[in-house]
């Protein structure tokens, strides 16, 4: 499955990109970040603590062990500061 | 019933002229940048996830017109580059009763702050901080 990922605020500065398309066996979005981790030290910083993870697929808040079936993007950001 | 996001500046006044109307009592919030404790603040960056922040906000305002009577409701939250003293954003309730129109006007941004999808960071001459989120601003949902 190919999905579009986007990140936001501080993830977005410690992978260094805004975005960017992955292929991925990984059935839920935890597995998604493992995957990820696994790839690069920038990747394991971003998701050091997933605490400080949020996750929205197609563009709705979910949980981190949310499934991807389906899913065309995902993103990933810090907790909001909106207001 | 209005959500906006956008980078210029609103003008507050223009914005209520015709907000409302017929409405017996309308509530109306607007943040600012603040400067830091200790001052220094060049200005504030505020991100947004473009492809959701219009329906985010707007969930939100759907969410408050099912628990109050609202005849009306603004929300305008701006983006971009934002020097201390700039509105940031502003949100404006109408109801028949007073009641309402502070509750809701509380409730939209209560959610604002945790469940849009807006980021700050504060820039001075010395560096940059991401602004993290606030424990109370999530227990602040708890009593909605």
């Amino acid at each position: 499955m190919t999905l579009d990922l986007v990140y936001f605020a501080w993830v977005r500065e410690r992978i260094g990109l805004p975005k960017e398309r992955v292929d991925t066996a990984a059935v839920t979005v935890s597995g998604l970040i493992d995957q990820l981790r696994e790839r690069e030290d920038r990747y394991a910083l971003a998701f050091s603590d997933l605490d400080a993870i949020r996750v929205a697929v197609d563009q709705t808040l979910v949980e981190l062990d949310a499934p991807l079936e389906g899913v065309r993007e995902v993103a990933f950001f810090p907790p909001m500061t909106g207001g | 019933m209005t959500v906006r996001v956008e980078a210029e500046p609103f003008d507050l006044a223009l914005e209520l002229a015709t907000f409302g109307q017929g409405a017996g009592a309308i509530v109306t919030f607007t943040g600012l940048v603040r400067d830091l404790p200790e001052g220094g603040l060049v200005y504030m960056e505020v991100e947004h996830y473009p492809a959701m922040t219009t329906q985010a906000l707007e969930a939100i305002e759907a969410e408050a017109r099912t628990r109050w009577p609202l005849s009306d409701c603004l929300i305008i939250h701006r983006f971009g580059r934002l020097v201390p003293g700039a509105q940031i954003m502003m949100v404006a309730t109408a109801a028949p009763h007073r009641q309402a129109a502070f509750q809701a006007a509380e409730f939209l941004m209560d959610y604002l702050k945790s469940r849009a999808p807006f980021w700050k960071k504060e820039v001075t001459a010395s560096g940059e901080n991401w602004v993290e989120s606030a424990i109370k601003d999530e227990d602040a949902l708890k009593r909605w």
